[in-house]
C-alpha cells in the first residue's frame, strides 16, 4: 500500500516537471515585452488571459502562438501604453471579433441564462431535496390500516412457506 | 400516479439536456457571425497593390454591391478559391481584394509576391487593396484569410464568409445574398 503512494507520487511529480518544461518552452515562443509600470504589466497579463483567441477556439491570446493572437497582443499593449482602460480594450476587440473573444461573457439579455441556469438548478435541486424529505416524514407518520396490515401478514406467510418448500428441495 | 410521473422527471431532465448537447455536437464554432454585420466597412487609407501612389478608403464601396475577399500569396487555400472568385467576377459581381499581410523584407517584396500571386492564379479583382500591415484586416476581424465580406451600396456590412468559398457556396450563398441587397 505504501509502495504504491510513493510510486503514484513519483508519477505526479515527474508529470509536474514535464508540464513545468512544456509550459516554459511556449512561453518562449511569445514576445518578450518591457513595462516601466508593474500595475500596468499586471493588467497586461490578466486582459491576455481573459481574451479568446478567435482562430484557435480554446486558448487565451496570452497562450496562443497563431499570428492572429499575436497581433492582438500588440494591440493590447499599444493601447495600454496610450492609456486606455480595460474596458476601452475590451470594446475594441469585441467590436472586432465579436462576444466570442471573452472569456468572461457579459450579463445581458441574451447571457442571462448562461449566467442563471446554474443558481436555476442550484434552487430546483433544493426544491427536491425539499421535497423528498418531506414526503419520506410523512410516509413515517403514516401507519398502516387494519386491512393493510391483514394483507402484509398473508404475504409474509406465503413467502414462508414458499421459501420452506424451496429449503426442502435443496436438502433433498 | 403523480408519484409514478414524478419518477418520470429524471428521464426527462436526461432527455432534454441529451437534445441540447447533441446539438452543440453539430455546430461549427467557425461558423459564427462577424461582429460587423450591419455596420460600416471600417474606415481605412491604404495603397492599392499595383499602384503604390493610389490611396483609396471606404468609399470604394460607395455605390455598387461589393464582395470583399481578403487573401495573401502565403495562403494556399486563397488559391483554391480563385476559380470561384473568377467565375463570380464573369457573372458581374463587383469583386475588391484585400492583400492581407504579405510577408518580406522590403515593401517592394511584399508587393511583388501579390502580383506573382495574381498572375499566377487569376485577378478578378477591380482593385486590390494593399495591406501589409494587417491593420485593415484587424479593423475587419479577420482571423485566418480567406474571408469575404459582402458590402452593399452604401458600404455596410451584410454577409461575412469564413474560410474558402466553394462552387457550392456560390450557388447556394453567395450569388442569393448578392442579389438579395443589390
Amino acid at each position: 500500500m505504501a509502495l504504491r503512494h510513493i510510486s503514484s507520487l513519483a508519477l505526479m511529480a515527474i508529470l509536474t516537471l514535464y508540464l513545468a518544461g512544456t509550459a516554459g518552452s511556449a512561453l518562449a515562443a511569445i514576445e518578450v515585452r518591457t513595462f516601466d509600470d508593474p500595475v500596468m504589466e499586471q493588467r497586461f497579463d490578466d486582459l491576455s488571459a481573459t481574451l479568446r483567441c478567435p482562430k484557435c477556439e480554446n486558448q487565451a491570446i496570452g497562450d496562443s502562438n497563431s499570428p492572429i493572437a499575436a497581433d492582438m497582443r500588440e494591440r493590447v499593449y499599444q493601447q495600454l501604453q496610450e492609456g486606455r482602460s480595460d474596458k476601452e480594450i475590451i470594446d475594441f476587440m469585441v467590436q472586432r471579433f465579436g462576444d466570442y473573444v471573452l472569456y468572461n461573457p457579459r450579463l445581458e439579455g441574451r447571457t442571462l441564462l448562461l449566467w442563471g441556469l446554474p443558481g436555476a438548478l442550484v434552487l430546483v435541486g433544493a426544491l427536491v431535496v425539499a421535497v423528498l424529505i418531506r414526503s419520506r416524514r410523512n410516509a413515517r407518520a403514516g401507519e398502516l390500516s387494519d386491512e393493510e396490515r391483514r394483507r402484509l401478514d398473508a404475504l409474509i406467510e406465503m413467502d414462508d412457506m414458499a421459501g420452506e418448500r424451496h429449503s426442502h428441495k435443496e436438502g433433498k | 400516479m403523480k408519484r409514478r410521473l414524478m419518477l418520470l422527471l429524471p428521464l426527462l431532465v436526461f432527455l432534454v439536456l441529451g437534445v441540447l448537447l447533441f446539438r452543440g455536437l453539430s455546430i461549427n464554432p467557425s461558423e459564427r457571425d462577424s461582429a460587423l454585420i450591419a455596420r460600416d466597412f471600417p474606415a481605412f487609407e491604404l495603397s492599392t497593390l499595383s499602384e503604390p501612389q493610389r490611396i483609396v478608403d471606404q468609399g470604394l464601396f460607395k455605390g455598387k454591391v461589393t464582395l470583399v475577399n481578403v487573401w495573401g500569396s502565403w495562403c494556399p487555400t486563397c488559391r483554391q478559391e480563385m476559380p470561384q472568385l473568377l467565375a463570380l467576377a464573369k457573372q458581374g459581381v463587383r469583386l475588391v481584394g484585400v492583400d492581407y499581410k504579405e510577408e518580406g523584407a522590403t515593401e517592394e517584396e511584399r508587393r511583388r509576391k501579390g502580383e506573382n500571386f495574381l498572375r499566377q492564379f487569376g485577378n478578378p479583382f477591380e482593385v486590390n487593396v494593399f495591406d501589409p500591415e494587417g491593420t485593415l484586416g484587424f479593423d475587419l476581424g479577420v482571423y485566418g484569410a480567406p474571408e469575404s465580406f459582402l458590402v452593399d451600396a452604401d458600404g455596410v456590412i451584410r454577409y461575412h464568409h469564413t474560410g474558402y468559398i466553394t462552387a457550392e457556396d456560390v450557388r447556394r450563398v453567395i450569388l442569393p445574398e448578392v442579389e438579395k441587397w443589390r
